[in-house]
């Protein structure tokens, strides 16, 4: 039988892998390692947050598995540093919200160089981060922003949904040239998938298609091709059949394989789990009413969270966060719809 | 210190090029043909070439909107940085950067930048690759007064302490932050003593002596050299020229411009010193000041010539690939 793995083991094999291949691959963040400064301690304390960083450092050492103090600005910026003099930086902002205190640095200084420079400087560097609501963990750990980095110019956004693309769509983050965001949902750390041993890369701008159908086309990311695709399943006993569409990447688009979807149902909906306003959801609405107006025979349909911070309580965040119910709900109104 | 006659022919047209650049650029800006806006260097020009006598290719310098004075005391080609501020595809960024963000990676220049303080976390990981890759190279990180008082900047003197980074913090203190005197906005008096909270070694100089500056410098790279961590050093000096081109400086008097110009000229001064020591003669420095302003004159000349870039270039260098 084929070896599964979690996201979280996947992810930790990418690195692994890669810090093997290309000695100028450093990692660098907060308790990476973790039990820096306590002296009687061998290896890893944590590994990381969520263990994703695990064996690195005994592996490869303290000049490549470098903890940093709790300094955002200064340890992001020393990557992207570091990344444009020689190194290939993989950085954890531990959670995406932590944006806040560090965003000089990936916006206007990593994202820009190149452009700035007239094409005369690389900055190989990996932002990996975590996403993501359903841990009440409340309005400043539960976030998922990646709009606003797949809003910069000159900045890669990676999505992953499950095992087997994250470790190919990280190795090619790693390899690529340009300033990539990678982003982890939490609730997806402990999904298993096969994922093959040898290492392979993924390439960026093509979306995967999770399922084939001809009624309603649903795009989905991260969590919520997996809300999308139990929608789905509901639905086809309904005799709904629906197309899901992860696009794994926010920059580059995938744009051709959602138009030719769309083209062949008519019918959309898009699934986003990050605020409605200015969203992936209105991003993706807006490039397939543009281009693909004359196959459409429903309005579009977006399931998102309310336009509010992420709540707290458990029964609030239930009803914030998207889900196969509402999705399915979606689905049956444009299904409806002209027919 | 001792200097060779080289050395100070060196520094000499070092100063003396940055300061004939940003003078140019003082005339010419008025006649409404430079794009965007700039920030002139006269009157800094020790700390830049004081500083960067000690670094080669394999050292990294960050610099800030005020950068044109770095860029030359780093080695940048000087037509190429005219052609860039004039916006012109000969430009060495091809006319997508401008004054506020030259750079040139391969003389370890890692770029003028736009947002105050945002060069320190940058330097921190030049200085980590030196370290990473065994280069030998120290990294240099150009903040001004105004600089002094973001958060990242302290962020990065910590990092730079705690990783042991080869990584140089030289704050030029002009005596404004925009419009703003540093002695208002800089609480605790000095921007140096600062870094005692680091343990990092500090020393604060008089930014408009060439040897002051150079000897602070040579003391701070060579413990970065030698493994010993980072350093702090505070120019204190005066800047000729307004924030930006343009500025009506309200906030000075002329005695006060006029008293700096005469007082705190760092050239004037270097030139003194070094006549009075009879180590270098009139003809030397007429020489120099030839072949500078010889200099200045084919690179307004060539960037005014130079061709816009084509509109096709807009969308190119976003990324590696996409």
């Amino acid at each position: 039988m084929a070896r599964k793995l979690s996201m979280r083991q996947a992810i930790n094999e990418a690195m692994h892998q890669e810090m093997e291949r290309d000695e100028s691959v450093i990692v660098m963040g907060e308790d990476i390692m973790g039990g820096l400064g306590v002296d009687w301690l061998e290896g890893d304390a944590w590994g990381g947050t969520q263990g994703t960083t695990k064996g690195l450092g005994p592996r490869f050492g303290r000049d490549r598995v470098i903890d940093t103090p709790i300094s955002e600005s200064a340890f992001i910026g020393a990557a992207i540093g570091a990344s444009t003099t020689g190194m290939r930086a993989i950085v954890e902002l531990m959670y995406v919200d932590f944006l806040g205190v560090c965003f000089d640095q990936i916006f206007n200084q990593a994202a820009k160089f190149r452009y700035m420079f007239g094409g005369k400087a690389e900055c190989p560097v990996v932002v990996r981060t975590q996403i993501g609501g359903g841990f009440s963990a409340a309005a400043q750990h539960s976030q998922c922003l990646y709009p606003i980095f797949t809003h910069i110019p000159g900045l890669k956004c990676v999505i992953p949904s499950n095992a087997y693309d994250a470790k190919g769509l990280l190795i090619e983050a790693i390899r690529d040239n340009s300033p990539v965001i990678f982003f982890e949902h939490k609730k997806l750390y402990d999904a298993e998938t096969e994922v093959p041993e040898e290492s392979y890369t993924l390439p960026f701008g093509e979306a995967g298609i999770l399922r084939e159908g001809g009624d309603v086309t649903i795009v989905a990311l991260a969590r919520m091709a997996h809300m999308a695709m139990e929608a789905a399943e509901t639905l086809a006993a309904e005799g709904i059949e629906c197309e899901v569409i992860d696009p794994r990447t926010t920059s580059p688009m995938d744009e051709d394989t959602i138009l030719e979807s769309v083209e062949n149902t008519g019918r959309l909906v898009v699934v986003d789990e990050s605020y409605p306003r200015c969203s992936m959801g209105a991003d993706i609405s807006s490039m397939v009413a543009e281009k693909a107006f004359d196959s459409l025979k429903a309005p579009i349909r977006k399931v998102a969270p309310p336009h509010t911070p992420v709540p707290f309580s458990p029964p609030l965040e239930a009803a914030y966060l998207p889900d196969a119910a509402r999705i399915a709900d979606a689905v049956r109104a444009v299904a409806r719809h002209g027919s | 210190m001792q200097l060779s006659r080289e050395d100070l022919l060196e520094a000499y047209r070092a100063m003396k090029t940055m300061r004939e650049f940003d003078e140019r650029l003082h005339i010419e800006f008025a006649t409404g043909e430079i794009p965007g806006f700039v920030h002139l260097y006269c009157g800094e020009e020790a700390s830049g070439a004081g500083i960067c006598a000690h670094l080669g290719d394999r050292d990294h310098i960050a610099s800030n909107h005020r950068g044109h004075g770095h860029c030359i005391a780093k080695g940048c080609d000087v037509p190429g940085m005219m052609a860039e501020i004039y916006g012109k595809e000969t430009g060495l960024c091809g006319g997508k950067g401008g004054s506020m963000h030259i750079a040139d990676l391969e003389k370890g220049m890692m770029g003028a930048n736009g947002i105050v303080g945002a060069g320190t976390p940058l330097v921190c990981g030049a200085a980590l690759s030196a370290k990473t890759l065994g280069t030998g190279g120290v990294a240099v990180a150009f903040t001004g007064d105004g600089g002094s008082n973001q958060g990242a900047v302290y962020e990065s003197m910590n990092l730079a302490a705690v990783w042991n980074l080869p990584a140089i913090f030289v704050f030029e203190n002009n005596g404004y932050g925009e419009a703003s005197a540093s002695s208002w906005a800089t609480a605790g008096g000095s921007i140096a003593k600062r870094a005692d909270g680091f343990g990092i070694p500090q020393v604060t100089v008089d930014g408009a002596d060439y040897f002051a500056v150079r000897e602070a410098a040579g003391e701070a790279v060579a413990r970065a050299r030698a493994g010993e961590g980072p350093s702090v050093i505070e120019c204190e000096m005066r800047r000729f020229h307004g924030h930006f081109e343009g500025d009506p400086q309200t906030y000075r008097t002329e005695e006060e411009l006029a008293e700096v110009r005469a007082t705190r000229d760092p050239i004037t001064r270097f030139v003194a010193r070094v006549r009075e020591a009879g180590l270098l003669e009139e003809a030397d420095f007429a020489a120099v000041d030839e072949e500078v302003g010889a200099l200045i004159e084919r690179a307004v000349t060539e960037a005014k010539a130079a061709k816009v870039p084509a509109v096709e270039t807009l969308a190119d260098h976003v990324y590696s690939s996409y």
